[in-house]
């Protein structure tokens, strides 16, 4: 193996996103928030969004930073991210990764705008998405990532649209990476913010990071059930290089959908009795067709 | 270089001399010409920036926040939807006490929609700690923004300078541009205090709990109380400078010996002026006081020069709905109340959306306190367009 390839697969340890932070146990979000500065490094600028992860990193007088953080509003750190570039451009200062990053309600919702800005001016910036699927700071109402099926406190009887498929939104800009992953697999998390952070350029990297109390499982099954999204097909992992998807993870054994739904409060009542109801077969049908068109 | 030129062009040409480091603006009418200036002064490599052409006004602001974050000298405008757009990040920059410039073009606010001059859009976010400054013409509205640099970088608050849409962003008047070497000594490069920097890692924007938050509340209002003294600083330093009197605090115009006081602010003023000439030809004491600085309020410096009138009058481009006047009500409430009950402090709304304001519709508010004060009177005001139903 070459240096450049032991680099990228070497998993990074260095508490830049550090201890003291108030996350709850088992909180996907925190995990990969650590997985993410860790493999940046220190030469790294996170701009953040209200939200979980600025709630439980940020209150004032105890940060747990280590690495300089600025967070002004919900829907803007795209917008903050493109500004400090431009700063930095402007006052001839760097190479400098800058790291926006927000929940999936900031992201998907009330960001897009600013986020599809930052990608069509193409500012060098990675921009990472913290996927739970619900507005989990504000008390897990639904957003547009929240899964067909699930309960949140806004669709009581079950969210009744498909996920927004973010990714190929973002590799339709015409952005240079984009890529998925999730916090079970810390190595490939990991190779991806350092391969997006080597590309000049906007990279969007979209990471699951289940929520133990929206999603309503055990803490200590977080990253059991980010293999079974993976597994079941319900979280395609794969990278848009380019325009092309590639490196798609294949699942060695297809899991079906019951497995990981079972484990999940949030999606209980699809079961009668432990009978799956017709949203079952839904949910398996979306899955059936991720498998099919990414081939997994 | 005296040059006749349009204020968009005027304001442009002195921010460019004033070197931003990031320029970022969405175009909104009546602003559009100042971005448009400045973009052609970046392109041309007049101006060593970064020109951001954003999607939204909110991102306009949220791109100057975060480039002041990490250190840069940065500029916008906006107008009426445009500044409301960006009201979350207007209250955010001044919370976390960044430096920048904001020129409001002022327009009219929706609905009915209006491109047209009032102040409206500007008192929107008057208590959204930004300095306020209000230009008069043209001359006043580029000397401005040299003092609105220098008044933000001292005081680290954000500063928007306020000039009637139309009225002088599209209006052609001769214009003073200083040198750039004139510039450079009076404006010394930022010296930024706090920013995200990998050599000093800190967090900035961390949230406060209510142990925290009314705290940085205080701090902030009293930041913009005490840049009372940096803005009449600034203001006299830029009088010994270039040679003319800008900005400061309050104006005054035949004001000593007047029987009526009209208080006013923006380009009105110069009407005001041409009203006041004409009444004392004919033998009649009518004085003005000019709002320079809106926020911070001169509330001494009102008290001190109005203390003796008995007949003051406000006229104003804005309205709080189901209140009344905007700075009618901060002038009433620049007395202490105990004193001169029998002072009169009336109060007309004027220019709404563009409508002119006359000589004859000044004159006719002038004879009409001076017969009795005036709680509030819209000046202009089409009564025949207005249906008994509607109201």
């Amino acid at each position: 193996m070459n240096e450049k390839a032991e680099e990228l697969d070497r998993v990074e340890k260095k508490d830049l996103f550090g201890s003291g932070h108030r996350a709850c146990g088992g909180c996907g979000q925190a995990l990969a928030a650590r997985l993410v500065h860790d493999a940046a490094g220190e030469n790294t600028i996170a701009c953040v969004a209200t939200g979980c992860l600025e709630v439980f990193s940020s209150p004032y007088p105890d940060p747990c930073w280590r690495i300089p953080f600025l967070h002004s509003l919900f829907e803007n750190p795209a917008a903050v991210a493109s500004g400090v570039e431009a700063a930095y451009k402007a006052l001839k200062k760097g190479p400098v990764n800058i790291i926006a990053q927000a929940g999936d309600g900031s992201t998907a919702d009330i960001g897009f705008q600013c986020i599809s800005g930052m990608f069509e001016r193409g500012h060098n910036v990675l921009y990472v998405c913290y996927d739970n699927e619900a507005y989990m700071n504000t008390g897990v109402q639904r957003s547009s990532f929240t899964p067909y099926g699930a309960w949140t406190s806004t669709t009581p009887m079950g969210n009744k649209t498909r996920k927004k498929n973010l990714p190929l939104i973002a590799a339709d800009h015409g952005i240079p990476y984009v890529a998925t992953a999730t916090v079970d697999d810390f190595r490939d998390l990991q190779r991806k913010v350092k391969t997006a952070l080597s590309i000049e350029g906007p990279k969007y990297i979209h990471i699951l990071v289940p929520c133990p109390l929206g999603w309503g499982h055990p803490g200590e099954l977080t990253v059991k059930i980010c293999r079974l999204a993976k597994d079941t097909g319900l979280f395609p992992i794969f990278e848009i290089i380019d325009g092309k998807v590639t490196n798609v993870k294949k699942i060695p054994v297809k899991v079906p959908v019951e497995e990981y739904l079972k484990l999940q409060g949030r999606f209980r009542f699809l079961f009668k009795k432990g009978v799956p109801t017709e949203e079952v077969a839904e949910i398996q049908r979306i899955a059936n067709q991720n498998i099919e068109r990414f081939n997994l | 270089m005296l040059k006749q030129i349009e204020g968009s062009q005027a304001v442009a040409d002195v921010v460019a001399l004033c070197r931003p480091n990031v320029i970022s603006a969405y175009p909104i009418t009546p602003q559009t010409h100042i971005v448009e200036d400045l973009s052609v002064i970046v392109g041309q490599g007049k101006l060593d920036a970064e020109f951001i052409n954003v999607e939204s006004e909110f991102s306009a602001a949220s791109v100057v926040l975060g480039a002041s974050a990490a250190g840069a000298r940065t500029y916008t405008a906006t107008s009426s939807q445009g500044l409301l757009l960006m009201a979350e990040v207007i209250y955010c920059i001044a919370g976390m006490r960044l430096p920048i410039v904001l020129t409001c073009a002022n327009r009219a606010i929706s609905a009915p929609l209006s491109i047209w001059n009032d102040q409206q859009d500007s008192m929107a976010v008057r208590d959204a700690g930004w300095i306020q400054l209000f230009a008069e013409d043209n001359q006043e509205a580029a000397d401005l923004h040299i003092q609105a640099y220098k008044i933000a970088e001292q005081t680290f608050l954000p500063v928007m300078v306020c000039m009637d849409g139309f009225i002088l962003t599209h209006a052609f008047e001769p214009v003073d541009i200083p040198e750039q070497k004139e510039i450079d000594d009076f404006l010394p490069p930022f010296k930024p205090r706090h920013i995200v920097d990998p050599r000093w890692p800190r967090g900035i924007g961390l949230y406060a709990d209510p142990r925290f938050y009314m705290e940085t509340r205080y701090i902030l209002h009293r930041a913009m109380e005490k840049s009372e003294k940096t803005i009449k600083e600034v203001s006299a330093n830029f009088a010994k400078t270039f040679g003319r009197d800008s900005g400061g605090f309050i104006k005054t115009y035949k004001l000593k010996e007047a029987d009526v006081a009209i208080v006013s602010m923006g380009s009105v003023v110069g009407t005001i002026k041409d009203l006041i000439d004409q009444l004392e030809e004919e033998g009649k004491k009518v004085g003005l006081l000019q709002i320079c600085s809106y926020r911070p309020f001169p509330r001494q410096e009102i008290y001190n020069v109005l203390k003796d009138k008995m007949n003051i009058v406000v006229l104003e481009k804005c309205i709080s709905l189901g209140r009344g006047g905007i700075l009618a009500s901060d002038i009433r409430w620049s007395f202490p109340r105990a004193e001169k009950k029998d002072r009169n402090i009336s109060s007309f709304i004027a220019g709404l959306g563009g409508r002119n304001i006359t000589v004859d519709d000044l004159r006719y508010m002038v004879e009409r306190v001076e017969k009795e004060p005036v709680e509030l009177e819209f000046l202009g005001l089409k009564k025949e367009l207005i249906a008994d139903k509607d109201l």
